[in-house]
């Protein structure tokens, strides 16, 4: 429940690798296809790019991204959003990858955020998602 | 092919209005349009028509009773939600596997 209430996913992982190495798997096109996807990712802040997995019944398979953040071996964000005729309804999110050095390697922390649309989107609007998902915690709490 | 349940949960809670009153339904349990209609600042026609999508999307039922229309909110009707986000979340622990494999092969 608690991803839910801050509409953000968080999954961390401690690497027995210097933050170094773990950057690289992170930042080199072919490295990143070994273990996430086809793509023609680049390091460079507003580098547009693509990642490409086989469709499937509801997935083109094509994800919209674009390159935010380079902090060489700390910090590294992008935008994932769902594409073409998906790209309304579909997903709209930002992936931040953190690299903290850590006794016996890297703490690395993936965190994917903004699943659901934010307050500002809605001024003026009377209930909010914010109040919603306040909401929400009790009621899928009582199911 | 048809909108999946999913599609529909969202479209449906992403209206201001719709989510008040799936809200107001979870908070006070069983109500009419008309009770409904009172509290939600837009007219009866378009509170029956929110209660409509709604109950397309599974996150309210309607019992009839004489002349009125009852509604209460079936929370349930959220599961799809939660079940999408945790299919993110095995995406990225499954990903995470791959990179520590992937980091285990690359030299320093």
């Amino acid at each position: 429940m608690n991803e839910l209430a801050t509409r953000s996913l968080v999954v961390e992982r401690l690497m027995p690798h210097p933050p170094e190495k773990v950057w690289r798997a992170l930042t080199q096109g072919p490295l990143i296809e070994e273990w996430l996807m086809a793509n023609d990712f680049k390091p460079v802040v507003g580098h547009r790019f693509n990642f490409r997995a086989a469709p499937s019944p509801h997935w083109n398979g094509v994800t919209d991204c674009e390159v935010l953040v380079v902090e060489p071996n700390e910090t590294l964000s992008y935008s994932w959003n769902a594409s073409g005729d998906e790209a309304a309804g579909g997903v709209k999110t930002v992936v931040t990858w953190t690299l903290t050095p850590a006794a016996g390697g890297t703490q690395l922390r993936m965190e994917q955020s903004g699943f659901w649309p934010r307050e500002a989107n809605y001024q003026g609007a009377q209930f909010g998602w914010n109040k919603f998902f306040d909401n929400l915690d009790r009621v899928v709490a009582a199911l | 092919m048809g909108v999946t349940s999913t599609e529909l949960l969202f479209v449906s809670l992403a209206d201001p209005t719709r989510r008040a009153i799936f809200e107001r339904l979870c908070r006070d349990g069983e109500l009419t349009v008309r009770a409904l209609t009172d509290k939600a600042g837009v007219s009866q026609p378009a509170v029956s028509k929110h209660l409509g999508v709604l109950k397309h999307a599974g996150l309210v039922q309607d019992r009839p009773d004489g002349r009125q229309t009852h509604y209460s909110a079936r929370p349930e009707g959220l599961k799809p939600m939660l079940d999408w986000l945790e299919i993110y979340g095995a995406f990225w622990r499954d990903r995470f596997d791959r990179l520590e494999s992937l980091l285990n092969r690359m030299d320093q």
